[in-house]
C-alpha cells in the first residue's frame, strides 16, 4: 500500500511534467541537451545492478543462507552509494553554473523530480541497512523474511521510478 | 475504566465542551455581524469576535487532545498515569491562562493588551490565530512540556503500542511546531512562511497523527477487531498523511512572495492530501463491518464513522477544491476558504474530540461501557443536528464563495469587495440560521450527558 502511494505521487509528478512539457517543447528540448546523459546512464546501470543484488539477497534468505543474503544487501547498498555519488557530481556541476529551481521551468522540474528521487534512494538505503542489520542479528530465516521482501519491494520501487525518470527527463525529445 | 488515573481526562473534556459552547456563541455573533454590521458594536467588534471564535476553537481542541491522551495512554500502556497530580495542576494552569487571555481580548483593546503583557520584549502578537500574548504562549509551552513529560513517562514505564507512539509523535510535533510562533521576523515573506509551520503543519501534519491514533483506539475498543489489522491501516494512513502533508505546505506559498516552484510543489503534493482522509473513511467503515462484537455505546461508533466521513469531505474534498495554484489564484482568501475551514475543523478535529468524549465519558461517570439507550438517542440527535447543519453552513459559504470569486475576480467586470459582500447577504443569513441549528445540536449534546436510565446490555 505504502509503495503504491509513493508510486502514485511520482506518477502525478510525471504526468504534470509531461503536460507542461507539451506546452514548452522547445525550452525542454534545448535544456535537455545540457544534461549529462552518460552520468545518468551509469546511474541507471547502478540501480539495475543493485536491484539484481537485492533480488539475490531475497533468494539467498529463501535458501536460509543469511550470511549470503547479508552480503548481497551490502552490495546493493554500495550500488546505491554509487548512484548518490554520481548524482551529487551532476548536481554540483549544475550549481557551479548557477542553476537553481528558479532558472527556468525545465530545471524546476528536473531538479525537483531528481531530488525527490534522490531522497528516496537515501530512504531505500536506510531501509536496506535496517534489513541488513536485522539479518546480521539473525532475525530472518527461510520461513520468516517478510521484512526482507518488503525492503526489497521498496528498493525495486525506487529503481522503477528511476527507470521512468531517466528516459522521461534525459532522453525523450 | 481500567485505571483510576484515566479520570483526569474528565475535567479536560468538560472544559473542552464549555469552551466549545463559547466558540459557537461567538461564531453566531460574528455570523450576524456579516449582515448586521454594527451588531454589538463597539462592545464586541468583528475582529475581536473572530479572534475569540478561532482561539477558543484551538484551545478547546487542545483540551480535548490532552484529555484524550490522558485517557487512552494509561489504557494502552497498561499502567497508571505517571503523575495525575501534575495533569490536574496543568489543567488549571491552562484553563486560567486561557480564560485570562480570552477576557483580555474582550475587555481591553488589543494594542493595550499587547502593552500590558510586555509584547515589546518579545513581540509575537498580532498574527492570525497566534494572537495570544507572549506570556500566554510561554504558558502554553510549559503546559505542553509538562504534559509530554507526564504521558512520555507513562509510556516509558508501560506497554508501547503503535497507537501510543503515533499519538506521542503527533503531540510532540504539535509542541515543536508551536515554537515557530515565537519566531517573528521583520520580513513579511519569512513571517508568513514560518507562520504556516505552526498553522499548516499542525492541521495538515501532526494533528492528523493525533486524529488517526484516537480514531484507531476507539475502533479497537468498539469493534474488537485485531490490533494488528488496525495498526497496519494506521501506519499507511499516517505515512500518506505525512508524505502529502509536509510538502503540501507549499499550497500556502503561492502568492506570499516565495519562489514560483512552490506553485508546482504545493499543487502536486497537496492534491494528494485527500488520500489519507479517504483511506481513513474506508478504514473506519471496514473495521465496523468486520466487528467482532456490538459495543453497547453505539453513539461513540456513530461519532467515529462520522469523523472519518466529515474529515474526508471537509479536509479532503473541500480542500482539494481550491488547492491547485491556477484555481487558488482566483479563490484565495474568499468564502471558499471559510467553507473549507468550517467543515474541515469540525469534521476532523471537533468530531474526533467528541468521539473520544462520547466513548470515555460514560465510563468516567462510573458506568460499565455506555450511557442508557435514551441518552444515546439524544446524543445521536445532537450528532445529526450538528453534522447536517455544518454541511449546510459549508454549502452556503461555498455558494457565497463561488459567487464572490466570480463577481469580485473572475468576471470581465469585477466589483469592489463591499459591493459583492452586500450581494451575498442571503447566503450569510442562511448560514446564520444553520449556525443556530448547530447550537441546538450542541445543547442537546450536553443534555445527553444528564439523561439517566439503565445501561444497555452488551450484545
Amino acid at each position: 500500500m505504502f509503495i503504491l502511494a509513493e508510486l502514485l505521487v511520482f506518477a502525478v509528478f510525471f504526468s504534470v511534467y509531461a503536460f507542461t512539457r507539451a506546452s514548452h517543447v522547445e525550452l525542454f528540448n534545448s535544456m535537455q541537451q545540457t544534461l549529462d546523459t552518460n552520468a545518468a546512464l551509469i546511474n541507471t546501470l547502478a540501480l539495475i545492478t543493485s536491484s539484481y543484488f537485492v533480488m539475490r539477497a531475497v533468494a539467498a534468505i529463501r535458501d536460509n543462507r543469511a550470511d549470503h543474503s547479508y552480503r548481497w544487501l551490502l552490495a546493493a547498498m554500495f550500488m546505491g552509494l554509487v548512484f548518490l555519488v554520481v548524482k551529487s557530481g551532476e548536481y554540483s556541476h549544475h550549481f557551479e553554473h548557477g542553476i537553481n529551481l528558479r532558472t527556468n521551468l525545465f530545471y524546476m522540474f528536473y531538479l525537483s523530480l531528481t531530488f525527490f528521487h534522490f531522497m528516496h534512494v537515501i530512504m531505500g538505503m536506510v531501509i536496506l541497512g535496517a534489513v541488513a542489520f536485522k539479518m546480521k542479528q539473525g532475525a530472518y530465516s527461510a520461513e520468516e523474511h517478510t521484512g526482507v521482501e518488503s525492503g526489497a519491494s521498496y528498493w525495486h520501487m525506487v529503481d522503477i521510478v528511476w527507470l521512468v525518470l531517466f528516459p522521461l527527463v534525459y532522453i525523450m525529445h | 475504566m481500567q485505571y483510576q488515573s484515566q479520570a483526569v481526562a474528565k475535567p479536560y473534556f468538560i472544559a473542552a465542551i464549555g469552551l466549545f459552547v463559547g466558540q459557537i456563541l461567538f461564531g453566531l455573533i460574528m455570523g450576524l455581524q456579516y449582515v448586521v454590521g454594527d451588531f454589538l458594536f463597539p462592545e464586541i467588534p468583528f475582529n475581536v469576535a473572530r479572534m475569540v471564535h478561532t482561539n477558543l476553537l484551538i484551545v478547546w481542541v487542545l483540551f480535548g487532545f490532552m484529555g484524550a491522551a490522558y485517557y487512552l495512554i494509561p489504557e494502552e500502556s497498561e499502567t497508571e498515569l505517571y503523575s495525575p497530580k501534575l495533569a490536574l495542576l496543568m489543567f488549571w494552569v491552562f484553563l486560567v491562562a486561557g480564560a485570562l487571555t480570552i477576557l483580555g481580548y474582550l475587555l481591553v483593546p488589543y494594542a493595550k493588551l499587547a502593552e500590558m503583557t510586555g509584547n515589546s520584549l518579545l513581540p509575537t502578537m498580532g498574527r492570525e490565530f497566534l494572537e495570544q500574548p507572549t506570556i500566554t504562549k510561554i504558558g502554553i509551552v510549559i503546559v505542553a512540556l509538562a504534559f509530554l513529560y507526564n504521558i512520555g513517562m507513562t509510556v516509558l514505564k508501560g506497554r508501547k503500542t503503535v497507537i501510543n507512539l503515533i499519538l506521542i509523535l503527533g503531540l510532540t510535533g504539535l509542541a515543536v511546531f508551536f515554537l515557530f510562533s515565537f519566531y517573528n521576523p521583520e520580513n513579511l515573506v519569512k513571517d508568513k512562511f514560518y507562520w504556516w509551520w505552526v498553522v499548516h503543519l499542525w492541521v495538515e501534519g501532526v494533528w492528523e497523527l493525533i486524529l488517526g491514533s484516537i480514531l484507531a483506539f476507539v475502533l479497537i475498543k468498539t469493534t474488537g477487531v485485531d490490533r494488528e489489522v488496525i495498526e497496519k491501516w494506521l501506519y499507511v494512513i499516517i505515512a500518506l498523511a505525512l508524505i502529502t502533508g509536509i510538502v503540501g505546505t507549499g499550497h500556502h506559498y503561492y502568492w506570499i512572495g516565495t519562489p514560483e516552484y512552490w506553485q508546482w510543489w504545493g499543487s502536486v503534493f497537496s492534491a494528494m492530501e485527500p488520500l489519507p482522509f479517504f483511506m481513513m473513511t474506508v478504514f473506519a467503515f471496514n473495521m465496523v463491518n468486520q466487528r467482532r462484537r456490538n459495543h453497547p455505546n453505539q453513539a461513540a461508533v456513530l461519532w467515529a464513522l462520522g469523523t472519518s466521513v466529515m474529515a474526508f469531505l471537509g479536509a479532503g474534498v473541500w480542500g482539494f477544491m481550491h488547492t491547485l495554484a491556477p484555481v487558488n489564484y482566483y479563490t484565495h482568501g474568499t468564502q471558499i476558504t471559510a467553507a473549507h475551514g468550517h467543515m474541515a475543523f469540525y469534521g476532523a478535529y471537533a468530531m474526533i474530540v467528541l468521539t473520544i468524549i462520547s466513548y470515555s465519558m460514560p465510563m468516567m461517570n462510573g458506568r460499565k461501557a455506555a450511557n442508557s439507550g435514551k441518552s444515546q438517542i439524544v446524543e445521536m440527535w445532537s450528532f445529526w443536528l450538528m453534522t447536517v447543519s455544518m454541511v449546510f453552513i459549508t454549502l452556503f459559504l461555498t455558494g457565497a464563495g463561488v459567487l464572490q470569486t466570480y463577481m469580485q475576480r473572475y468576471t470581465d467586470d469585477p466589483q469592489p469587495f463591499m459591493v459583492v459582500q452586500e450581494r451575498l447577504e442571503l447566503f450569510y443569513w442562511m448560514r446564520e440560521v444553520a449556525g443556530l441549528v448547530f447550537l441546538i445540536g450542541l445543547v442537546l449534546y450536553i443534555i445527553s450527558f444528564f439523561v439517566g436510565g439503565e445501561e444497555p446490555e452488551q450484545a
